[in-house]
């Protein structure tokens, strides 16, 4: 695998655990943690801050818009792979989860079934919300159309 | 004389437990949970989050339970929450033109490239309070419709620029000023102008952007666009070279297209104003263009006269929690600055009766 195809993958993976809800994200790693090799805390989890910033004008020079609370943890495995993540909120649980199969993911043997229990149920359930709420906003669309004025006819 | 006391303590005490009680209120309802307040009274969560310039819709629910509902008194706690979090870094500028819509609409163009959502708005509805909101009456599900394959949602002033008709945005990746890092000097840049007033009170920035349609420093806008959706928020982690998605956060953000100014390299074309806020709030980020636009008065040659011209005035007025402090701390005990007062009242009178009655003695004494 080349570096850059490792990297969007890893990439992928961190996008997509991100966004899975906390529930079905314990549920899925529970399982995979049973046989998985332990993960030893390196840093974290631990909640901060980070500061979102904005555009002026909307594709100008950035300014601060204001803060947003994150967790970030760091793991590393007893064969040396070192997991990362950060994710918005507080909830120090799932980052350390998401570090642990970060760091998982580095090894061929766990990747296919991090794949397919974690990352693409966590991206097809992304899917779904975004074209529920896309779906829900297109029906508010506003269809003009014209009256039939006195002097056209 | 005055002699420091005490014995405050123990009513503080009694009066915190009967707050305590207060709030929860009649023991045989339920207390009102996290989810109640984020899933039902959204938009209080995320003024305290706008103002509070923290986000995090668990955090702001909490606060305003604890708040009793008291807004200012909530964004207060998220304030001295998020001093006490560490800084990891700062996102990448959001992409507000790959904003996830769940409401869009201009004022200016009827056929605006993808479209006039109305999403869920109060526009429109009678402002008559619903007999229903006395019970829980079953709700429908948003109706859905099938999105084209091809949906864009362009920008209103990308398609302005076009033309060259409106002021561009100035590219750049500038490392912006932060006010709650450094002292705020004046003049200010209007990034920091920028964050102050996303920070700001809605109410003050709502009365200085009308008092902008009044004639208090007029600017003739328009509401060029507002729209208001989820927008992915990056990370560059240093660890592992590359930025990661961390989730997505709601804002709203408003294109104030505002009166054409003339000559210039440029020829005539449209001034703008800017607003972009957490959450949903509409009111918040068209108030924000306004005031934006009216601070940008140096820029555009005009007279600064009016208070939304006014940098200093707007930006040492608009943070709540600030004006809160300043004017509530005059409830606390001012016993000896009064007692001064007094004491200085009573010598000025005593020494205007002395000279009344020696006034009066020479009018006697001249008969």
């Amino acid at each position: 695998m080349t570096r850059e195809h490792e990297t969007s993958g890893r990439k992928r993976a961190l996008d997509a655990m991100a966004s899975m809800p906390a529930d079905l994200l314990g549920e899925r790693y529970g399982a995979i943690a049973k046989t998985a090799p332990q993960a030893i805390p390196v840093r974290g989890p631990e909640i901060g801050a980070v500061m979102v910033r904005g555009r002026i004008g909307g594709g100008g020079a950035p300014f601060n818009l204001g803060e947003t609370s994150v967790t970030r943890a760091t793991v590393k495995l007893g064969s040396g792979e070192v997991g990362h993540s950060i994710i918005l909120g507080r909830d120090t649980e799932k980052a350390r989860m998401v570090a642990h199969l970060d760091a998982l993911g580095q090894i061929t043997a766990w990747q296919a079934v991090i794949e397919t229990d974690v990352v693409a149920p966590a991206l097809a359930l992304d899917a779904e919300a975004r074209r529920q709420r896309a779906e829900e906003t297109e029906a508010t669309r506003v269809d003009f159309f014209t009256l039939v004025r006195g002097e056209d006819r | 004389m005055y002699v420091a006391v005490k014995g405050g303590e123990a009513a503080i005490e009694k009066a915190h437990r009967l707050l305590a009680d207060r709030r929860r209120g009649d023991r045989s309802v339920p207390a009102l949970s996290l989810e109640q307040i984020a899933g039902q009274l959204s938009l209080a969560v995320d003024r305290v989050m706008a103002e509070g310039s923290l986000y995090d819709p668990e955090l702001a629910a909490m606060a305003v339970r604890q708040s009793r509902g008291d807004m200012i008194e909530a964004i207060f706690l998220i304030r001295a929450y998020r001093t006490t979090l560490p800084r990891f870094g700062a996102t990448r500028p959001v992409e507000t033109a790959a904003m996830r819509i769940e409401r869009r609409v201009s004022a200016t163009y009827k056929d605006i490239p993808g479209g006039q959502l109305l999403g869920s708005t109060f526009d429109y509805t009678h402002r008559l309070i619903d007999p229903a909101m006395a019970g829980d009456h079953p709700v429908e599900p948003g109706a859905r419709r099938a999105v084209a394959e091809d949906a864009a949602y362009p920008r209103v002033t990308d398609i302005l620029n076009g033309e060259g008709l409106i002021e561009p945005d100035i590219a750049s990746d500038a490392e912006p000023g932060d006010l709650t890092r450094d002292p705020t000097g004046f003049p200010a840049g209007r990034d920091l102008r920028l964050q102050a007033l996303a920070r700001g009170d809605e109410g003050f920035l709502l009365s200085l952007g009308y008092s902008t349609q009044r004639g208090y420093g007029r600017t003739h806008p328009f509401v060029g666009e507002v729209r208001i959706g989820l927008v992915d928020l990056e990370i560059d982690l240093p660890e592992l070279g590359f930025a990661v998605n961390i989730g997505a956060i709601r804002v709203t953000e408003c294109q104030m297209v505002s009166q054409f100014k003339g000559g210039g390299q440029d020829g005539p074309r449209f001034t703008r104003g800017y607003g972009l806020v957490f959450g949903q709030s509409e009111r918040k980020a068209m108030s924000m263009s306004l005031v934006d636009r009216a601070l940008r008065a140096d820029e555009f040659d005009e007279n600064r006269a009016a208070p939304a011209q006014d940098e200093e005035f707007v930006l040492s007025h608009c943070d709540n929690v600030e004006a809160t402090g300043f004017v509530e701390h005059l409830k606390l005990p001012h016993y000896v600055d009064f007692q001064a007062e007094l004491d200085l009242l009573r010598m000025l009178r005593r020494e205007h009766a002395a000279e009344k009655t020696a006034e009066t003695d020479r009018q006697e004494a001249a008969e």
